[in-house]
């Protein structure tokens, strides 16, 4: 019997028959993990809002991320906690000059360091997950 | 009702899986086993690859697979069939791998023992994306039925993919893929990638293929 992937179960079609995906469901388990560790490390009885800085290189979409903690956090200090999530910025660094530049995912391709036009560069932020901070009663 | 607190977290939700990850890959890394990552959607041709990858590299290079196809053992027993040694991880339902589930594969197989470990990722184009394996190579196929637009729609796993496979190309003169669009919009994600063309139903361009795969084993291990 073949059975379905996380991802899958619940991939039904929405109304313009658009997938509608399961992909954020992991990385929303982790936040979730990681948030009640520090309620709890802090005494807190309640948690009001996160803040998560996520880079814009992730395919992921933040009405789903806030639509699975939703479900996922029913009946702990985090249930109906509010994700703020900021997208932050991709960032590259020049192989030659080492100056750090911002990028645009569409043109990923034709990275060119506007300090001194070298095209090979290295990423150093757009990839990220990072849960900054939260506000907790 | 208390008043409201402002707590720092400041934790990288992947760090776990990113600290791992390096991890698998410093461990191979010693035991001159070159781990790839082999991605796509279902049925898009993985399990095909690897059985030509079994047949071209026969005598050359000493491979293993791990795989995590979450339907069955099918996969694992159609590769042992071919007297290569396969693992089969039970993923839990999971959309992708972790490097966690890595290490239990690795840990299942004599690592030394091999050249070249190919894992068979689960077939989907966004988890596995995100979720470093710790492999050294990573390689997607995307396979011409599922048309010429799909760097649109998941532009990371374009973005972190060494190696790019076209495969299905029998297909070819029956859809109005364009091959030549393809290419441009991949590699206006990622220009380092390598693009190859292969039908892994006639052949065609397997020849490619495991010339690449020798020569990064090669590079891999220092030899070249
Ligand atoms: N026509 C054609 N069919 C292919 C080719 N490669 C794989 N297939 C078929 O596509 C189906 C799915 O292939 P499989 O390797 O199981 O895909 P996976 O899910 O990615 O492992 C099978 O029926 C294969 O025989 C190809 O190059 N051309
Ligand atoms: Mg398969
Ligand atoms: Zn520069």
């Amino acid at each position: 019997m073949a059975r379905a992937g996380a991802c899958d179960q619940i991939v039904n079609k929405g109304d313009e028959g658009k997938d509608i995906s399961m992909h954020e469901l992991p990385i929303t388990e982790s936040i979730l993990k990681i948030v009640l560790k520090h309620a709890k490390m802090n005494s807190a009885r309640k948690v009001m809002a996160i803040h998560l800085q996520v880079g814009k290189l992730s395919d992921l979409e933040d009405d789903w991320i806030q639509r699975y903690f939703d479900y996922l956090s029913k009946g702990t200090l985090a249930e109906g906690a509010m994700l703020k999530i900021e997208r932050t910025p991709i960032m590259v660094q020049c192989n030659a000059c080492s100056t750090s530049y911002k990028a645009e995912m569409a043109r990923m391709g034709d990275l060119v360091c506007p300090a001194c036009g070298e095209k090979d560069g290295t990423l150093l932020s757009g990839r990220e997950y990072y849960i900054k901070e939260m506000e907790v009663q | 009702m208390g008043d409201i607190r402002l707590i720092e977290v400041k934790e990288e939700i992947l760090a776990d899986n990113i600290k791992v990850a390096a991890g698998v890959r410093e461990r191979l890394q010693k035991a001159k086993t070159m781990l790839l990552n082999l991605m796509s959607s279902p049925g898009s041709g993985k399990t095909s690859l690897i059985l030509r990858t079994v047949e071209g590299l026969k005598g050359s290079l000493r491979l293993g697979v791990i795989e995590a196809d979450i339907d069955s053992t099918v996969d694992a027993e159609k590769v042992a069939a071919r007297g290569i040694p396969a693992i089969q991880l039970r993923t839990g339902g999971f959309c992708h791998l972790d490097a966690t589930m890595v290490t239990q594969g690795i840990d299942a197989m004599a690592v030394n023992e091999f050249d070249l470990v190919i894992i068979e990722n689960v077939g989907n184009l966004v988890c596995p994306a995100e979720f470093d394996t710790g492999a050294h190579k990573n390689v997607m196929i995307l396979s011409v039925p599922e048309g010429d637009d799909k760097p649109f729609k998941y532009p990371l796993m374009f973005s972190i993919c060494d190696l790019l496979l076209v495969n299905k190309i029998d297909y070819l003169s029956l859809s109005d893929f364009d091959m030549a669009a393809l290419r441009g919009r991949v590699l206006a994600l990622n220009p380092r990638i390598t693009i190859l063309e292969v039908s892994c139903k006639t052949g065609a361009g397997i020849e490619g293929w495991i010339d690449w795969l020798k020569a990064e084993v090669a590079a891999f291990k220092g030899l070249k």
